[in-house]
């Protein structure tokens, strides 16, 4: 098992490679940099030159990559223009609060979607049923922002329950930390929820009709359990991949709500640093999300040896 | 001589399971099709019956109905009766039958490996139907479940307990499944071809397990097969399927050696025998079960008998006991039919 997840890990490397590749690339082709937005609008062109002579932008495409990407493996991931700090640094402190974001989003997307895609799937064909793929999709078609303002008005202008944006850090409790996250999260996970449901809705209806459903039913056993000890540990390792892949971009793709909700996560360092071109903030912070992406893939692939025996690693 | 006899008077006395005129019905297009359409049946204690058939006659919904088991899967309507010691199965609610359900009645199924949950143990998906219906502790449950892995022929059971499904030879999967099924002691076994996806030496083995435990703990068993060759070894009586009905049924003996039905004749004519021609071509039965939506007007079947005339194909045969206890249900055989041929 030990060795599994070392080889696992050793297999990231190429995959990082590439994308800090393709990221730096990006940040290089993008017209403008750190030296314009660092000098104003009205910096000369031989101002701006001088500047990028300096902080070494002028140098040819590869010998910056492979500078940077040297550093990147010495744990020296650069150092921001404009927050006076170094990159991980300043990932470390907008991290925070776009975990706390994805977990709660994430629960209430799983506390939204397992049940109601497993009574789906269990009464197919039923109003139920088609009430929650049609709700699913309407979930999926609603664009986050509008979702996002539709909450806001509701609980934060006119009922008055939470606020309508801000965040408030552990340090100032816990209790006022869940109020602040609340709504983003609940926008995020009703989005997510939609997805989910959907995944676990067509996992279960494919195992519902496997032959084991039928031994199971010939023994006597109660249809709750079922559904619950033989379908839907059967059709785990689908929902699991779908869990997965929803952190990833809860993680990744909180830009918008971030930024609509004034919390000061990952998706909001993400932003600003374009908009300065802080080259070195844009691409650590993107290789950081990359890794956390894989990552939460190798946990979900350990993950399903848990639940599914025959695709635990070392198992004939 | 006299105990037997004494048994056999008994038994005669109390079936196990009486179907009566079942009918089952499923939705096709809007309409209700009947996949068994008006199959009587009786099984005696410890008696061994053999329903044979091609696929698609209908012998796999039959005995799925005594459990009921389709009634979570499709919309289905029963007509009839299934009395299993004298209850009618069929007016039960679905948490009644749970409690007859791998308690008193039990399945086997064709193909063990998917009949398996494979996320699960043995131990798991065995020790759970005792302490569900014995009410027993984990730990007994984890005895009796040993010591039926044991009777059921497995070797090192403690180590086969703690294994998953993939982990075990189908031979043993299927073991295993049996094992479930009798661990607590049921009246009548269900056994829906249970051979069908095994191979040929295992099946030998099965198939003697099966009757070894018939003898062994005295419950009757429903064995559904297309094997005809199992049928004569393993079956007291044998029932032929086609197209939902029961067409012809004798003691196993009399059928292999006086059928009188067309199709029995024609499925023991499809068995091939070592000492035949090799070069010679097997004789088949000519086309194949019609679809239920295009069962024939008369007798279900005209359209496959090289036999069949115009009654035939117009009006439903009657069932006629040509000699004692040998039923068919052929116009040949009926009154005013070609008397002749009766018993040949």
């Amino acid at each position: 098992m030990l060795s599994y997840i070392l080889k696992r890990i050793l297999s990231l490397i190429p995959v990082l490679f590439v994308v800090s590749c393709v990221v730096f690339l990006v940040v290089y082709i993008i017209p403008g940099g750190p030296a314009t937005a660092l000098l104003g609008l009205e910096a000369t062109p031989d101002q701006i030159e001088a500047l990028n002579t300096e902080l070494g932008f002028n140098r040819p495409f590869f010998v910056q990559y492979a500078d940077w990407f040297v550093n990147v493996l010495k744990g020296d991931w650069g150092t921001s223009y404009f927050l006076h700090q170094s990159v991980l640094e300043a990932i470390g402190e907008y991290f925070l609060p776009t975990l706390s974001l994805a977990v709660l989003a994430q629960i209430f997307a799983l506390i939204l979607s397992v049940p109601l895609g497993i009574l789906a799937a269990y009464r197919r064909g039923t109003a139920l049923d088609v009430t929650a793929v049609s709700v699913s999709l309407v979930g999926a078609a609603l664009p986050g922002f509008l979702l996002s303002m539709f909450l806001m008005l509701l609980f934060g202008v006119h009922l008055q329950i939470f606020p309508v944006a801000g965040y408030a850090g552990l340090e100032e409790g816990l209790a006022e930390h869940l109020r602040y996250l609340f709504l983003p999260a609940l926008s995020l996970g009703i989005v997510q929820a939609a997805y989910l449901t959907r995944m676990t809705r067509s996992s279960l209806l494919e195992v519902l009709y496997k032959n084991f459903i039928q031994t199971a039913r010939a023994k006597g056993i109660k249809e709750s359990k079922v559904v619950l000890k033989y379908a839907l540990k059967n059709g785990a390792p689908v929902i699991l991949t779908a869990v997965g892949q929803s952190f990833g971009s809860l993680i990744a793709g909180t830009i918008v709500t971030e930024t609509l909700f004034n919390i000061p996560g990952l998706g909001m360092l993400t932003l600003t640093s374009i908009n300065r071109r802080d080259v070195f903030v844009i691409q650590g912070v993107v290789l950081f999300i990359t890794l956390l992406y894989v990552l939460v893939n190798l946990a979900v692939d350990i993950l399903y040896g848990f639940v599914d025996p025959r695709l635990r690693p070392g198992r004939k | 001589m006299m105990q037997e006899n004494k048994k056999e008077i008994e038994s005669m006395q109390d079936p196990i399971l009486e179907i009566r005129n079942l009918r089952v019905l499923f939705p096709v297009h809007k309409k209700w099709l009947p996949a068994v359409d008006g199959v009587d049946l009786t099984i005696q204690p410890g008696e061994i019956t053999g329903i044979v058939g091609e696929s698609g006659s209908g012998k796999s919904v039959m005995s799925q109905s005594v459990l009921r088991l389709r009634d979570h899967d499709t919309a289905v309507r029963y007509e009839g009766e299934i009395l299993f010691e004298k209850e009618n199965l069929l007016k039960w609610s679905l948490k009644q039958m749970r409690n007859i359900r791998g308690n008193r009645i039990s399945v086997i199924f064709q193909d063990p490996l998917n009949s398996l949950s494979p996320v699960h143990t043995v131990e798991s998906q065995l020790m759970e139907v005792l302490i569900l219906h014995k009410k027993i502790s984990k730990e007994e449950a984890k005895k009796k479940s040993v010591q039926m892995l044991k009777m059921i022929g497995i070797p090192n059971p403690e180590n086969c307990m703690k294994k998953y499904p993939f982990e075990l030879s189908g031979g043993m999967q299927q073991r295993v499944m049996i094992a479930i099924a009798l661990a607590c002691e049921p009246k009548l076994l269900i056994a829906d071809e249970p051979t069908t996806a095994l191979d040929v030496t295992i099946q030998e083995q099965i198939l003697y397990l099966i009757q070894d435990l018939n003898k062994k703990l005295g419950m009757s068993i429903l064995f559904i097969t297309h094997d005809l060759g199992a049928v004569s070894n393993l079956c007291h009586s044998v029932k032929v399927m086609y197209l939902g009905q029961i067409v012809e049924d004798a003691k196993t003996e009399e059928l292999f050696t006086h059928p009188l039905h067309p199709y029995t004749k024609g499925l023991l004519a499809c068995i091939p025998h070592l000492a035949v021609e090799r070069r010679k071509e097997l004789p088949t039965i000519p086309g194949s079960v019609p679809s239920l939506s295009h069962i024939p007007e008369g007798c279900h079947f005209c359209t496959r008998c090289h036999e069949a005339d115009e009654r035939c194909r117009k009006m439903p045969p009657p069932v006629v006991e040509a000699t004692p206890g040998h039923t068919v249900k052929c116009w040949k055989y009926a009154e005013g039919g070609k008397k002749n041929e009766v018993g040949v």
